[in-house]
């Protein structure tokens, strides 16, 4: 039988050879992209092992766009190398595109055609049979709740619709390593946690995903580590986890379920730090704190204490306050002198 | 291999990983044929171009203006008309083409048709074979126009193919020219504009409307020396709808079928390279 599941022992393609284990799906060393006398991508290295998500960060002109074009053989890079399944893409681009899907910044799917449609041109460009076809489009539009929407005209399909269309029609061929260019830009948040949902599952099975986004939540909620784009420069780079760490102002939360026991755990809690703040109204004080430790000790403190408590956790910056601290600007904001993202 | 099928039942579970084959640059382009033609069924007035619009030229040059226009043609200006309008008519396919592709590489159609494993001449090929069945489409829509109105093909049958032949090789050369409109300009309204401007009248400014041995001595060496009249010129001979070009006239009218094959092969050699060179600038940046 000719298909295989994700999971596998022995998957692979036909026509790619497999990268060898443990070697990263996506690489790029040193990537440098001019356009005349602008300097897109200014020496960007990234490696993203196998079944992992890398989320690129940054804001508008940042190079995240140029970056996918160069990584998906869309355009070739000034200098350096990219690697995708083990190709290089500018020697091998034909190997690279077996190897790879994309999802672009617009929804590239053809409105006059009917979500079926689509989903049959890029299969049939892929070179499968018609069989495989209906039972990749069948799953695909089913996976993506558009089996109802399937034989309409694109034209008449919500902003969502559209994107979950796009996203199933790079899916066709089931590529091992998945790009997306801001793949939830312009969805309503309901869409956009659908499609998070989406890219969990597709990640499940086993493919390697490269996604740029600018919505800090996006990356903190999907990707295993994170690269800081801006200005053609990966600035800091690091699981979700570290950068928030990196950017410190962590802070223990606690809630104590009796108001009466305020003034108790203030005292407790000065064990740990000289400021803690008190807010009566939410019953909760706050303190900052180096990281988890600071989070158990608390506990062993208020376990052998006569103090109820309603929460105790660890309060960690949020993504865009990352941002801030590393770039001095926020991530939503495009830089004053930012290049022109090239758009798809 | 059960296990496989009870997996792909539940949403949650495996994705084939289906087998990519190697096609052919003909598979790939015939593909993208077949979407661009479905295009037209679900809209089909972008055929008014080859359809409305000709046979509103017919109406107005046969009965309005025909009157007016004194050939030298036997069976008379209808007949001689036709293959003018027939020449525009084809010369349009360029305009058809440029939209199509400016309308792709806006959308990102065409980014992501080159992240595929395919050829990337297949789009350029897939929207030149659309193209031509699209003007095939208005060749015999003039041509039942014609019947209706007069026209006859009065030559050999073989002459009649010929003349057949040479539009399609047009079109063909005008394809070229399409690609280079539609990937250098950034709208489809630039592409009207651009092509409104020039394809308009060079037409006009030949033997297309009216015989160029009645204009104006600049004029006539102009229009004599464009392109399209050799073809009009040549078409009619073959169709038997009009005599040899007259003493006097320009060399490509003395021989308009090797003229027009000279041009067709000219601006293929010109707007060939210049338009993939136009075509790569633009989508691979």
């Amino acid at each position: 039988m000719e298909k295989r599941a994700v999971g596998d022992p022995g998957y692979g393609r036909a026509m790619t050879a497999t990268p060898a284990a443990g070697a990263p799906a996506i690489e790029a060393v040193d990537l440098v992209k001019h356009f005349g006398e602008t300097v897109a991508v200014d020496g960007v290295s990234f490696s993203v092992p196998t079944g992992t998500v890398l989320g690129m960060l940054g804001p508008n002109g940042a190079g995240k766009t140029t970056t996918v074009r160069m990584m998906t053989t869309l355009t070739r890079p000034t200098s350096g190398t990219g690697r995708v399944a083990g190709h290089d893409v500018a020697r091998e681009p034909d190997a690279v595109r077996r190897a790879m899907g994309l999802t672009g910044q617009a929804a590239t799917v053809d409105e006059l055609l009917t979500g079926r449609e689509n989903l049959r041109l890029i299969g049939s460009l892929y070179g499968l049979d018609r069989a495989t076809i209906k039972r990749q489009s069948d799953d695909l539009l089913e996976r993506f709740s558009l089996t109802d929407a399937g034989d309409r005209v694109v034209k008449t399909y919500s902003g969502g619709m559209r994107r979950r269309l796009d996203l199933a029609v790079s899916l066709v061929a089931t590529p091992p390593v998945l790009f997306l260019d801001e793949p939830t830009t312009g969805l309503d948040p309901r869409s956009r946690v659908e499609l998070w949902e989406v890219l969990r599952e597709l990640v499940g099975d086993g493919t390697t995903l490269l996604l740029t986004t600018q919505y800090l939540e996006e990356a903190d909620q999907l990707a295993d580590r994170i690269v800081v784009v801006d200005r053609g420069r990966i600035i800091a780079e690091g699981t979700p986890l570290e950068l928030k760490d990196a950017s410190g102002k962590a802070a223990l939360v606690v809630t104590v379920s009796r108001p009466d026991d305020l003034d108790a755990a203030e005292g407790m809690l000065r064990g740990i730090s000289d400021e803690v703040h008190v807010d009566r109204a939410a019953r909760s004080l706050t303190a900052p704190a180096e990281g988890l430790r600071d989070v158990t000790r608390a506990a062993a403190l208020f376990e052998g204490s006569e103090i109820e408590l309603d929460d105790l956790g660890l309060q960690r910056p949020s993504l865009d306050d990352v941002f801030l601290h590393l770039t001095g600007h926020r991530a939503e904001e495009p830089t004053d002198d930012g290049l022109e993202e090239v758009s798809a | 291999m059960s296990s496989d099928i009870d997996t792909r039942a539940t949403t949650t579970g495996h994705l084939e990983r289906p087998v990519i084959h190697q096609t052919s640059l003909l598979r790939q382009s015939l593909a993208i044929t077949r979407r661009n033609l479905i295009h037209i069924k679900r809209m089909p007035e972008m055929l008014m171009d080859v359809t409305i619009q000709p046979v509103m030229f017919v109406a107005l040059f046969a009965y309005v203006f025909g009157g007016s226009i004194a050939v030298s043609a036997a069976a008379g200006y209808r007949e001689w008309l036709l293959a003018g309008i027939m020449a525009q008519t084809i010369a349009f396919a360029s305009f058809v083409v440029a939209v199509g592709l400016t309308a792709d590489i806006d959308k990102g159609i065409v980014d992501r048709m080159r992240s595929l494993p395919i050829r990337t001449s297949s789009i350029l090929v897939g929207r030149s074979l659309s193209s031509l069945i699209h003007s095939s489409i208005g060749i015999v829509v003039m041509s039942l126009t014609g019947l209706v109105i007069g026209w006859r093909l009065r030559g050999s049958f073989i002459d009649a193919l010929g003349g057949y032949a040479l539009l399609l090789l047009w079109g063909f050369a005008m394809i070229w020219l399409g690609i280079l409109v539609g990937s250098a300009m950034r709208s489809v309204e630039a592409v009207q504009g651009v092509m409104f401007t020039t394809i308009f009248p060079l037409t006009f400014l030949s033997n297309a409307f009216a015989p160029s041995e009645n204009m104006s001595p600049v004029l006539r060496t102009l229009a004599e020396w464009n392109p399209i009249s050799s073809l009009v010129q040549a078409v009619r001979e073959l169709w038997g709808n009009t005599g040899p070009a007259p003493d006097g006239s320009a060399l490509p009218l003395q021989h308009p079928v090797v003229a027009t094959l000279l041009w067709i092969a000219l601006l293929t050699a010109v707007f060939a390279p210049l338009s993939i060179r136009t075509f790569r600038r633009r989508t691979e940046k």
